[in-house]
C-alpha cells in the first residue's frame, strides 16, 4: 500500500536543527511540542503503510509501519519529551540539538523497511550520541576522551554492520529489513553489528565507560536509544537465534557483578543497562511470541524506569557535584522528591509488584518456563533477585540513606522534578494497568501477571534478596576503585604496545637511517676522490701527456686502417 | 547525647534494632502464605519440583544473592584498580 506519509523521525531531526534559530519561550515550546507531534505522527500512520523512494538501483523504505516498530517509536517519542523537559533548565543548546537528532534517528530505525535506511539512521544515532557527550566537554574534561573511545566502538560496529549488509544484498538481492537466519557470513556480520550496539560481550565496556561522562540530562538521553534500538533490530532481524540466549545470560550477570563492584552511582546504573538488555536479548533468543512480547514490553518499561533512575542520579550529581557512593549518603533528608522518584524507579527495575517491571519482565521468565528451558529459568530467577541487589537497593541505599554525609542539597528545579514525577507515574500506571501496554505489543497477549502465586513468590524472592544485601553489607563496603574490563585492552595494552613498538621502531628506523647515511657518505667520498677538485678525472692534464695520448690513438687508427 | 538527638531518627543508634526488627517482620510476613499455598512446579515433566517446595523463592533469592556478592568480591580481587587508574 502506498500512502503519502512523513517519516516521524524526521520531525525530531529537522526540529533539532531549528532549535538554534529560536530563543527563549519559543525554544522551550519547540522542545516540548516536537516529541508530541512525533508521537501523534507515529500513531497516525496506519500499520502496513509504506513509503518507497528510488535510490540508485534500490528503493528506500523510510516508512514501514509495523506494530513492533510503532511500540519502540512510541516510547522513544515519550522519552524525548520527558528528557527534553528534564533537560530544559540545565542542558546546553548543543546537547539539546544532538539529543533530539539522536532520538529522531532512533525513531527512523524503528520505521526502516530496508537495510540501507536502517544503516543511515543507525550511523546518525552514533553521531548524535557522540555529540551529546561532546556537549559536556566544557563541564567534564573526561567527556571528550570518553566520546572518542565511544565513537570508535560504534564506528567499528558500523563498519561490521555495513559489510554484513553489502554481503547480504549481494547474496540475496534484497535490501528488505526482515527476519534473517544467522547462517552466512553476511547475516553473522549483521548480527554482530546489532549486538555491539546492544552492549553485548566482548565490547560491553563502552556503556559504563562513556555514558556516565555525559551531563545529568545527557546520560538520561543516552540510556534510552542506542541499546534499545539494537534490541528492536535483534527482535525484528534475529528472533529465536539460540546463541542470543547465552549472550543475554552473560550480559545479565556481567551487569550485576560489575555494578556490585562499582562506586560511581551513574556507572552502577550504566552496568545495570547491560544487565537489563541481557534479559531482552535472552528473550529474543527464546523467540516465542510470549518471549518477544516480553522483550518488547520490557524494553518499553525499562526505558522509563532507567531514565527515571538516571534523572534521580543526575539531580544528585547536579545539586552536589558528587557522583561517588563514598561521598554520598543521607540525601533523602533534603531531596525528598529526588529520593522518592529514585526509589520508585528502583522498585520498578526490580520488578516489584504493582510496578512496570513486574508486569513486563515476568513475560520473559514465563516464556523460558513454557519452553522447558530449566537452566535459563533458574538463572533468570537468580538474576531477577540480583537486579534488586545491584540496582534496586544499592543505588537508593548508598545515595539517599547509608550514613549521613552531611550534604544538605535541595531538590532540583521544578521542570526536572516534573519529568521525574511523570515517569514515576508511568512506572506505576503500567504496573497497575498493564492491559494498555499489552494491547500494543507485537503479538496478542494471553498472560495474567497478577496471580496470588506470582505476587507471593516475587515478594519472597525480592525481600530475601534485600535481606542478603543488608546481612552482607560489610562485604559491600564501597572503595575508591574501578573494575578492569575488556576496555583495558584498548585503553592500556594497546597504548603500551604502541608506545613500546614506537620505541622499537624508532630505534630500528634510526639504525637504518644511520647505515643509509654512512653509505651515501661513502659513495660521495668515492665520487669526490675521482671527480672532486683533486680527483684524478678532474685534474688539469699537462699538454704533453694529452699529445702523447692523441699520438697513441692515431697510431691505433693507423694500425686498424692497414687491415 | 545531643549529637545523637540532632541526627535524623533513622541514623540514631538506638533505633537500629527497630529497623532490623521491621525487616525481619517483613521476611516472616511474606513466608506466612507458604503454610496455605500450593505452588505449581514449572518443570514437572522434567521431574524437577524444587521450585514448588516450601519457601523455595525465599532461600533461592537469599542464596543466589549471597553467592553473587561473594563472587563479585572474589572477582574484585583481580579486577579492582584505583579509580585514577586510567587518568594519566
Amino acid at each position: 500500500m502506498m500512502t503519502e506519509v512523513v517519516p516521524p523521525g524526521l520531525v525530531l531531526i529537522v526540529g533539532a536543527l531549528l532549535l538554534p534559530l529560536v530563543k527563549g519561550g519559543l525554544r522551550t515550546a519547540l522542545v516540548l511540542v516536537l516529541p508530541l507531534i512525533t508521537l501523534a505522527l507515529v500513531w497516525q500512520i496506519p500499520l502496513g503503510s509504506q513509503l518507497s523512494l528510488p535510490f540508485l538501483d534500490y528503493s528506500l523504505e523510510p516508512v514501514n509501519a509495523t506494530s513492533v516498530g510503532r511500540l519502540f517509536a512510541t516510547i522513544f517519542a515519550i522519552m524525548a519529551f520527558a528528557g527534553g523537559l528534564y533537560a530544559l533548565k540545565t542542558a546546553t543548546l548543543a546537547e539539546l540539538v544532538a539529543a533530539f537528532a539522536y532520538a529522531g534517528s532512533a525513531i527512523g530505525v524503528t520505521f526502516a523497511g530496508d537495510l540501507i535506511t536502517l544503516f543511515i539512521f543507525w550511523e546518525m544515532m552514533a553521531l548524535g550520541s557522540t555529540l551529546v557527550l561532546w556537549a559536556n566537554g566544557p563541564q567534564n574534561p573526561k567527556a571528550y576522551q570518553a566520546s572518542i573511545r565511544y565513537v570508535l566502538v560504534h564506528l567499528l560496529g558500523g563498519v561490521i554492520l555495513m559489510t554484513g549488509i553489502v554481503a547480504y544484498v549481494v547474496e540475496t538481492g534484497s535490501t528488505a529489513f526482515t527476519t534473517m537466519t544467522a547462517d552466512s557470513v553476511a547475516t553473522w556480520l549483521i548480527l554482530a553489528g546489532f549486538l555491539i550496539n546492544a552492549g553485548a560481550p566482548p565490547l560491553s565496556a563502552w556503556i559504563a565507560d562513556a555514558y556516565p561522562e555525559a551531563s545529568p540530562s545527557g546520560m538520561v538521553f543516552l540510556s534510552a536509544f542506542t541499546t534499545k534500538t539494537a534490541v528492536f533490530a535483534l527482535l525484528v532481524g534475529f528472533p529465536g537465534t539460540e546463541i542470543l540466549i547465552y549472550i543475554g545470560l552473560y550480559m545479565v550477570f556481567y551487569g550485576i557483578i560489575y555494578a556490585l563492584l562499582e562506586n560511581d552511582m551513574r556507572r552502577i546504573l550504566a552496568y545495570s543497562i547491560v544487565n537489563q538488555v541481557g534479559f531482552m536479548v535472552t528473550a529474543i533468543g527464546i523467540g516465542t511470541e510470549l518471549a518477544l512480547n516480553g522483550a518488547a514490553a520490557h524494553a518499553f518499561a525499562h526505558i522509563i524506569y532507567k531514565a527515571l533512575l538516571l534523572m534521580s542520579a543526575g539531580s544528585v550529581l547536579l545539586m552536589t557535584g558528587k557522583r561517588k557512593c563514598t561521598d554520598l549518603g543521607g540525601l533523602f533528608q533534603t531531596m525528598p522528591a529526588t529520593a522518592i522518584n529514585g526509589i520508585i524507579g528502583a522498585l520498578a527495575i526490580s520488578s516489584f509488584p504493582f510496578t512496570s517491571g513486574f508486569v513486563t519482565k515476568s513475560l520473559e521468565t514465563s516464556a523460558a518456563a513454557y519452553q522447558g528451558l530449566t537452566l535459563v529459568w533458574f538463572l533468570l530467577l537468580a538474576a531477577s533477585a540480583g537486579v534488586f541487589l545491584h540496582a534496586g537497593i544499592k543505588f537508593p541505599w548508598f545515595v539517599f540513606f547509608q550514613r549521613d554525609s552531611g550534604l544538605r542539597p535541595p531538590d532540583p528545579a521544578p521542570t526536572m522534578r516534573w519529568a521525574m514525577w511523570l515517569f514515576s507515574f508511568l512506572c506505576l500506571a503500567i504496573g497497575l494497568y498493564p492491559q494498555a501496554l499489552y494491547s500494543i505489543l507485537p503479538y496478542p497477549v494471553d498472560y495474567q501477571p497478577y496471580t496470588w502465586e506470582h505476587l507471593v513468590t516475587q515478594f519472597q524472592l525480592l525481600l530475601f534478596a534485600g535481606f542478603a544485601f543488608f546481612a552482607l553489607l560489610p562485604l559491600m563496603k564501597r572503595t575508591l576503585t574501578l573494575s578492569l574490563d575488556v576496555d583495558w585492552f584498548y585503553r592500556r595494552l594497546m597504548v603500551l604496545v604502541v608506545g613500546k613498538s614506537a620505541a622499537v621502531i624508532a630505534r630500528g628506523d634510526g639504525a637504518v637511517r644511520a647505515a643509509a647515511s654512512r653509505g651515501v657518505t661513502r659513495v660521495l667520498a668515492y665520487i669526490s676522490r675521482h671527480h672532486g677538485p683533486d680527483g684524478m678525472l678532474a685534474r688539469t692534464w699537462p699538454t704533453g701527456s694529452v699529445v702523447t695520448w692523441v699520438v697513441v690513438l692515431l697510431a691505433v687508427y693507423l694500425v686498424f686502417s692497414l687491415y | 547525647m545531643s549529637d545523637e538527638q540532632q541526627k535524623h531518627w533513622v541514623y540514631r543508634k538506638k533505633n537500629l534494632p527497630i529497623l532490623w526488627g521491621i525487616q525481619v517482620a517483613l521476611l516472616v510476613l511474606v513466608l506466612v502464605p507458604e503454610f496455605f499455598m500450593h505452588h505449581h512446579p514449572h518443570f514437572e515433566d522434567q521431574g524437577i519440583g524444587v521450585d514448588a517446595s516450601w519457601g523455595f523463592f525465599a532461600w533461592y533469592g537469599f542464596a543466589t544473592c549471597a553467592a553473587m556478592v561473594v563472587g563479585a568480591k572474589l572477582l574484585g580481587l583481580f579486577l579492582k584498580r584505583k579509580d585514577t587508574y586510567y587518568d594519566d
